[in-house]
């Protein structure tokens, strides 16, 4: 369920290094206590991402939930496949379902977060 | 089964744009006494539009009938109980319609001269003095639109007094217990909001509020009774808390049918509020407004109300546009004066002792349902109930029924649902508001349904899940609706035709 | 009281299962120092017979019967029978905000039909439930427009409604937002562009025109929105005269559209209540303020509508909402659903035909003070008299004359803002024009 190369926070994101940019979403937890997810809201490439802070949101029927960036960084691509049809986002939130790609400014903050087996214990399961 | 109606008859009815068909026609204008004029040439070039595609063509017979049909697929008071939380859905007098309709009234131009207008000016007259005595405020402005409005422009008046004396301050405190509308008013009037938590007594924590208040604090907005139906005790130490660190309280009258002839906001210490007339005063909600938002206020802040007020010289009603401290202008004209005139009628109907006892009743009737439904539905905070009480569905939620599952089948029974999921800081919460316009035979009937419903989850919550079971319209599916909006209807190309 | 519909007797059952005896304990728990300790003062109770009296005496003390050519945001125009009749079914006029569509498919249905038929009178692809008017419309849609650029000047032509900048001024004074003013041509009435020009920057989020404008003409939209957008603000088209929807040319190339939806059933009514929409392009629908209803369909399949993209809402965003707005004017906005319906595609540019014929009629012969193409209103010098000597005058003839300009436009005090519609009746035209030439 939890890839085990992908590391978590405890807001309920995933990212995924690759060289120096990271693939960020959100986990299928998430997903799932959000219900069925409706509009995401993005931030454009070239912005700033500081790790910890609101990157956009995500949007049931009754409820809007802020994003917030894993790592510090600049975007570098936005998944706009997400505008048309955000049900991807319940369907495969770890895969084709990622959010944005992120360059990082500083690869160590990654080593912060949690690894599957402890984001799993985190959320009970 | 309980409840009365069972309606939706009409099962299927189409859209006005469907039914038109070219060259009908409902209506027809006087001749024209002058001679007609070329709209070309009298508007300019390019500023005289073609045909309104797509515009609806139906004769006047088909119009009643859409409509009419339309509107059996509504619910409204006079088919019964609307026990909607914090909503006040009241019966609205008849008589209240037609005095607006009065013609002198109904077609008063609002710029018309003073001297011709001194009917209109005495209704918004006695009902700004009327209002001010039910509230025990100073002044009463009628101009707010709605209750959001209403609150904005007392926002807006504590930011101009605070002002003048120097500081206009950072942010509002609210409760977690509030209207989502407060937060957001507070935003559009500039201020940062924090909120402060409830006890377990479902009140404002007063210790909490005071380590909270500084000299960035500029007011508390509260709502009493809040939204949990419960008297916040301590009001008169929150305003005195408040007021001694130079900071003031709004009001959130929405609750105001729990308290009009039993006690004033204005006694304590409260420094603006404002009243839904829609609710409290039985203006009609017509499927969502039009409103009136009254703010009322004390002394210190009547300077800075929005103009032009009124004011009686030599027996004549006139209006006071030289207001140098006002904060402006909310909305045109004056208000929604035709809720106004219901709102006149209903008081004039009640009088004093009236207004008390149907206090009294809204109160009665909201304690005799809570006692009737507490053996079957968890009540979250036991304070004293006043005009409404607020149970969760966590007895139900272990069979997997939620408030909103409830409330869907509570449909089937012949009711509106109660208000459903909030106040949030009851989990899963059924708010129930049912007003003194209702008996105890339809009480009963309420009762015996939410009584039903509990033993129908209980045997079969599948059943309960599926609900409403009696509608022409089942449940929809909202989140297609949200994913790919579809706001307005356009015509779909021919079959075959499409390219 | 007759409206409580409990008798004495019921009152003690009531009481009795909760275990009291007087209705004085249901409130015994609040703190004394807040309780009312006497009666309010207000007179006893009045019988129907009574009430219908009084509100009927006051009627009597406003203009009942008086001819009326005022017009400046807000007009009378005949209001078909059919109007009053649908919104008086209970159904609709006691129900609430259609939270429960499965309840409520009668008013969303009604507002899927107004947004429907706004989109095609104002040429825009999406449209709201209705806001509370048009004064509070306009900084709805400066606020949506700000939300939009990520800008904060806004821009305002003289020529809107003076109470509608007021109320403008209102909205946007704490929120850093600048509202600056561009002025009129003496001689057209029109905006002046190169005002307009010179103020535009890039900082500017949207600039606001009303056409047909306060004094009556009608603007180029064309050019207001190539100005607009050549410094990447957007332009918010703002209507007070519906019915010249009917007629004029929509403003297609507008980003938002504010507007004042009186004129489509709603009698003056002393200012209200009346309904106000905003409509916008499609690519702007999560920034539009306020209730939407959208179609969906239910779990059998049928076509069934419902209050849709409410995260935009204050009830769910708090703080971060839209706007605090929490209810439409459903009531009214169903009154014009009727209105439009009942005159319909052939209706509307007829009732907008004879305005414009009726105004055309009053107006010829008199000196107007500007020379740009107007609807049905406009602005007349008054010559050798005051402005108020003439409506003076008029009074007597049992006619309430022009709007005196003065008291908003001080250059214009001598002059008078006049509105004819289909209601304005030859010969009271006739004298209209006899006191003014």
């Amino acid at each position: 369920m939890y890839p085990e190369n992908y590391r978590y926070t405890k807001e309920h994101e995933w990212v995924s290094v690759e060289g120096d940019v990271g693939t960020m979403g959100i986990t299928f937890h998430a997903q799932k206590e959000l219900g069925d997810i409706v509009y995401v809201d993005l931030p454009k490439a070239g912005a700033t991402l500081e790790q910890g802070k609101p990157l956009g949101s995500v949007e049931s029927v009754k409820a809007v939930s802020d994003i917030y960036a894993p790592v510090s960084g600049v975007v570098v691509e936005v998944n706009e496949s997400l505008a048309r049809s955000p049900e991807k986002l319940n369907e495969d939130p770890h895969g084709a379902a990622w959010l944005v790609k992120i360059r990082l400014s500083d690869s160590s903050q990654v080593n912060q977060l949690m690894p599957a087996a402890e984001y799993q214990s985190y959320i009970g399961e | 089964m309980p409840g009365k109606t069972r309606q939706h008859i009409t099962r299927n009815e189409a859209l006005l744009f469907e039914l038109s068909s070219p060259g009908k026609r409902g209506y027809q204008l006087p001749d024209l006494d002058v001679p007609a004029v070329d709209a070309a040439s009298a508007l300019g070039p390019g500023n005289t539009r073609q045909e309104i595609e797509d515009f609806p063509e139906v004769s006047e017979v088909e119009v009643i009938r859409h409509f009419t049909r339309l509107s059996t697929w509504n619910y409204g008071i006079d088919l019964g109980l609307f026990p909607l939380g914090s909503c006040t859905m009241k019966y609205n007098p008849r008589v209240n319609e037609q005095v607006a309709r009065t013609e002198g009234l109904l077609w008063a131009h609002p710029y018309q001269p003073e001297a011709l207008a001194q009917g209109a000016l005495e209704v918004i007259a006695r009902l700004e003095a009327a209002l001010a005595e039910i509230t025990g405020m100073d002044a009463v402005t009628l101009e707010p639109a709605a209750g959001a409005q209403g609150e904005l422009t007392g926002v807006l008046l504590i930011r101009a007094l605070l002002e003048s004396r120097g500081n206009p301050r950072k942010k509002i405190i609210i409760p977690d217990s509030a209207h989502g509308t407060n937060p957001a008013t507070a935003a559009m009037a500039g201020y940062s909001v924090e909120n402060v938590k409830s006890n377990g007594h479902g009140m404002i924590d007063v210790d909490a509020l005071a380590a909270l208040v500084n000299q960035e604090t500029a007011a508390l907005m509260v709502t009493n009774p809040n939204t949990l139906g419960i008297f916040e005790q301590d009001v008169v130490r929150i305003t005195g808390l408040m007021h001694s660190r130079g900071a003031l309280v709004y009001m959130d009258g929405a609750n105001m049918n729990a308290l009009v002839g039993i006690a004033r906001p204005g006694d304590a210490g409260i420094d603006a509020m404002h009243l839904n007339l829609h609710k409290t005063f039985s203006t009609p909600h017509g499927g969502g407004g039009p409103g009136s938002g009254a703010v009322a206020v004390k002394k210190h802040l009547d300077p800075f109300l929005p103009y032009p007020r009124l004011k009686c010289v030599q027996d004549h009603w006139t209006f006071d546009y030289d207001r140098p401290r006002s904060i402006g202008k909310v909305r045109a004209f004056c208000g929604n004066f035709g809720v106004l005139v219901r709102a006149l009628a209903y008081i004039l109907a009640h009088g004093g002792p009236g207004l008390r006892q149907a206090t009294l009743d809204a109160v009665l009737n909201a304690n005799y349902v809570r006692k009737g439904l507490e053996p079957y539905y968890e009540l979250e905070y036991p304070s004293p109930s006043m005009h409404e009480c607020v149970f969760s569905d966590s007895r139900q939620a272990k069979r997997g029924v939620r408030t909103m599952d409830i409330a869907k089948r509570l449909i089937d029974y012949g009711f509106h649902p109660y208000t459903v999921a909030f106040p949030l800081i009851v989990h899963g919460a059924l708010m129930i508001e049912p007003t003194e316009t209702e008996s105890k035979q339809e009480l009963d009937l309420f009762i015996q349904a939410m009584a039903g419903i509990a033993k129908e989850i209980e045997q079969n919550p599948e059943f309960v899940l599926k609900a409403p079971h009696c509608t022409r319209t089942s449940r929809v599916d909202e989140v297609a609706a949200a994913r790919k909006p579809v706001v307005r209807w356009t015509r779909q190309p021919a079959a075959g035709k499409a390219d | 009281m007759r409206y409580l519909p409990n008798s004495e007797l019921e009152r003690g059952q009531m009481l009795a299962a909760l275990g009291y005896d007087s209705l004085e304990q249901l409130y015994a728990h609040l703190p004394k120092e807040v309780l009312l300790a006497r009666a309010l003062d207000l007179p006893p109770g009045k019988s129907e017979y009574e009430i219908i009296d009084y509100f009927r005496a006051l009627g009597d003390r406003n203009a009942a019967g008086y001819a009326c050519f005022l017009g400046a945001g807000c007009y009378s125009h005949y209001r078909p029978v059919m109007c009053d009749v649908v919104v008086s079914r209970g159904e609709f006029l006691t129900s609430y905000t259609p939270y429960q569509a499965e309840m409520a498919q009668g008013t969303l249905t009604t507002i899927f039909e107004f947004q429907t038929m706004i989109c095609q009178l104002t040429g825009m692809q999406v449209a709201n439930a209705s806001m509370y008017d048009g004064s509070t419309a306009v900084p709805e849609a400066a606020m949506m427009a700000m939300r939009i650029t990520s800008r904060s000047k806004i821009l305002v032509s003289r020529t809107l409604h003076p109470e509608y900048r007021t109320v403008l001024g209102t909205y946007l004074r704490h929120l850093g937002a600048p509202v600056i003013e561009f002025g009129y041509d003496a001689e057209t009435g029109q905006a002046d562009w190169g005002d307009l020009e010179s103020k535009l920057d890039d900082r500017t989020a949207a600039v606001i025109v009303q056409s047909p404008n306060f004094l009556g003409s009608i603007e180029d939209w064309r050019k207001a929105a190539a100005l607009a957008h050549s410094k990447g603000a957007l332009l918010i088209y703002v209507f007070t005269e519906a019915v010249s929807l009917g007629l004029l040319e929509p403003p297609r190339d507008a980003d938002i559209v504010a507007g004042e939806l009186q004129s489509f059933a709603h009698p003056p009514s002393f200012g209200g209540p009346y309904a106000g929409v905003i409509a916008a392009r499609e690519k702007y629908i999560r920034q539009i303020p306020g209730r939407l209803v959208g179609e969906t369909k239910d779990t059998n399949g049928n076509r069934a509508f419902c209050l849709t993209l409410a995260t935009r809402e204050q009830h769910i965003r708090r703080e971060k909402a839209t706007s605090n707005i929490c209810t439409n004017q459903a009531l009214i906005a169903l009154m014009a659903t009727v209105f439009l319906s009942v005159y319909g595609k052939q209706g509307l540019r007829e009732l907008a035909q004879q305005n414009l014929s009726k105004a055309h009629y009053l107006a010829g012969g008199l000196p107007l003070r500007f020379q740009g193409p107007f609807f049905n209103e406009f602005v007349v010098k008054a010559g050798a008299r005051t402005p108020d000597e003439i409506n003076h005058e008029l009074l007597g003839h049992k006619i309430i004359g022009g709007l005196p300009l003065g008291r908003f436009y001080p250059e214009l005090r001598d002059c008078l803002l006049l509105c004819a519609t289909e209601m304005s009746k030859r010969a009271q035209m006739d004298l209209v024009k006899k006191a003014i030439a």
